[in-house]
């Protein structure tokens, strides 16, 4: 589904990304970690194109799509969330995943219907799945954070992904809800077939739903492979410090 | 209490029909100003309010629609019928020129290339002597023919025996509420949505599929061909086009009225129009420092009523419906 073939990004003098070389199969849970600044979310910007690679490709279903805008890689298939959470605060929850589907199916440029009525049903299953039903007529900007995290789920589900880029899913969460959020992602990418590659501080997190892991360390990745190998790799005690045990 | 309910925009229109039989021209030329200025107020918002860009030089295109229509109607003879749509369209022309180099720059860049332009078109308004009339401008716009209402009068009662300028305000009011009706419909269409998706977050837009300076560059033409329209109706209105139409103290004029009706509602400009026409006739007549009363009341407004008078009002409201339910 994606792969990334040696990848390089340097920030003025530093070196953010190395000869970043991973795959992603079709219908996987993949999970980049890696300590503070060991370079995943340029890695992450790098794929989804906020920022161009010095060197090295990115390709998506077989495509390069190297250097192609944002709005454009998300017709072709590709949907994302942020870290810092990313919504449009002063509209409606509703309205928020709403604006999503209008995109989506290309119908922005309609400048003569009423909007209020459009994809009603298919928001409306979209909020049911993520759990925000009850709150579809509050102001987005006024959920808590974790509600925010949920709608912003929404937000990417409702572009019919059929890869989702998570960056750090479970950022500022507490303990209950990063297992509540963990399992909605979890089942959503089962019940709609969904490729997923997420990067995550939590360990927890990680080895409980990623099926392929890659650990990132100062701009290098340093192991690659299934949870059991990686857990076992020497190189990832010592940067982890026996984190994980 | 159903006074929400009302269609107030239609009650508003029907009311401005009756303002001539007031007996007064200076009433007529009063509220003639206003509906001119909400339209372009309005035009303007569609940019500041619904897509957060921020324009400096909204008057270029205002100008570019007068000096059109002054241009086809008193050198060229065109009918009014032809140049008042031509004024849209060309300053729609500009604004689409203008826009796809303004949209490439974010905030106040974006404002500054804005006003930029917007001198630029000064520029050549002032000095072209020979096509705009440089500094003297281009004064006796004809008014267009209105034998045709006086044709209709010998058949329906009531719409005949009125002056040139009435008719004028009466068309004025007609072609002002249909540019309005359709800047509604636009605003709420899904082409809204997605404009107000890119002033909320121009970045989550972006992944959400939005070609966001697409999206916007289409708000400036449509904010800078209804502005062009709003000055095709002014340069008339005002027996004259002249340079200062287009001038940076145009632009910030509409600006500041967006703000003291409010950005954050459609009828917000026009309110904002409204009640600074209002002001500028009543304190021009006490003191020549209407610059510092204007200068006042934006202080006022910016620390005390940040969502303009329509926020403020919509707030009130709110509050006195919910006293009444209570009680």
């Amino acid at each position: 589904m994606l792969e990334v073939r040696d990848l390089w990004k340097a920030f003025g003098g530093f070196q953010a990304v190395s000869g970043v070389t991973l795959t992603v199969p079709a219908g996987s849970i993949s999970a980049i970690i890696g300590p503070n600044g060991a370079g995943k979310t340029t890695l992450f910007n790098l794929i989804t194109g906020h920022l161009t690679p010095d060197r090295g490709r990115v390709l998506l279903k077989g495509r390069e799509v190297n250097g192609i805008a944002p709005h454009d890689l998300c017709r072709l298939g590709m949907g994302r969330s942020f870290q810092r959470t990313n919504i449009f605060p002063r509209l409606s929850v509703f309205q928020n995943v709403q604006a999503a589907f209008l995109s989506h199916r290309g119908r922005g440029w309609n400048l003569v219907t009423r909007v209020d009525r459009l994809y009603r049903d298919e928001t409306v299953a979209i909020l049911a799945a993520v759990g925000l039903l009850d709150r579809a007529d509050d102001v987005s900007g006024f959920l808590s954070h974790g509600g925010q995290k949920q709608l912003e789920l929404g937000i990417a589900l409702a572009l019919e992904p059929e890869i989702l880029l998570l960056d750090e899913p479970t950022a500022g969460m507490s303990a209950a809800e990063t297992r509540e959020a963990i399992a909605l992602i979890e089942r959503l990418a089962r019940e709609r077939r969904l490729t997923l590659l997420f990067t995550e501080h939590d360990m927890g997190v990680v080895f409980s739903i990623a099926h392929h892991i890659t650990v990132l360390h100062q701009g290098r990745v340093i192991a690659d492979g299934s949870p059991d190998d990686v857990r076992r790799d020497p190189g990832v005690r010592r940067v982890y410090l026996g984190e994980i045990r | 209490m159903r006074l929400r309910r009302l269609p107030w925009p239609l009650v508003v229109l029907v009311a401005a029909f009756f303002v001539p039989a007031l007996g007064s021209r200076f009433y007529t030329f009063v509220a003639n100003d206003v509906a001119i200025w909400a339209l372009f107020a309005t035009s303007l918002n569609l940019m500041v309010g619904y897509t957060g860009l921020v324009s400096f030089g909204h008057a270029a295109y205002f100008g570019i629609g007068a000096y059109t229509t002054g241009l086809l109607m008193k050198k060229a003879g065109v009918s009014f019928l032809l140049a008042f749509p031509a004024a849209g369209l060309l300053a729609g022309a500009f604004a689409l020129v203008f826009g796809f180099f303004c949209v490439r720059l974010t905030r106040i860049y974006f404002a500054m290339l804005t006003l930029a332009f917007a001198q630029i078109v000064w520029a050549i308004c002032f000095k072209w002597n020979e096509v705009t009339g440089g500094e003297q401008g281009m004064p006796e716009i004809p008014y267009p023919s209105f034998d045709w209402m006086e044709g209709l009068a010998a058949v329906v009662p009531l719409v005949g025996g009125y002056r040139t300028s009435e008719y004028f305000y009466f068309l004025t009011l007609v072609l002002v509420a249909a540019c309005l009706w359709l800047l509604h419909r636009i605003v709420d269409s899904p082409f809204g949505r997605m404009l107000t998706a890119i002033r909320e977050n121009a970045e989550r837009a972006e992944f959400i599929g939005i070609n966001v300076r697409r999206y916007e560059l289409a708000a400036f033409v449509l904010a800078g061909g209804f502005a062009g329209l709003a000055g095709g109706l002014f340069g008339i209105f005002n027996r004259g086009v002249f340079p200062d139409f287009v001038y940076w103290t145009k632009s910030s004029e509409v600006l500041i009225m967006t703000l003291l009706g409010g950005m954050g509602s459609f009828h917000g400009p026009s309110l904002g129009a409204l009640v600074l026409i209002l002001l500028n006739q009543q304190i021009v007549s006490y003191t020549e420092y209407w610059p510092l009363v204007l200068g006042t009341i934006l202080v006022v407004l910016l620390f005390g009523f940040p969502g303009g008078l329509a926020g403020a009002a919509g707030a009130l409201w709110t509050r006195a419906a919910g006293r009444f339910r209570r009680a």
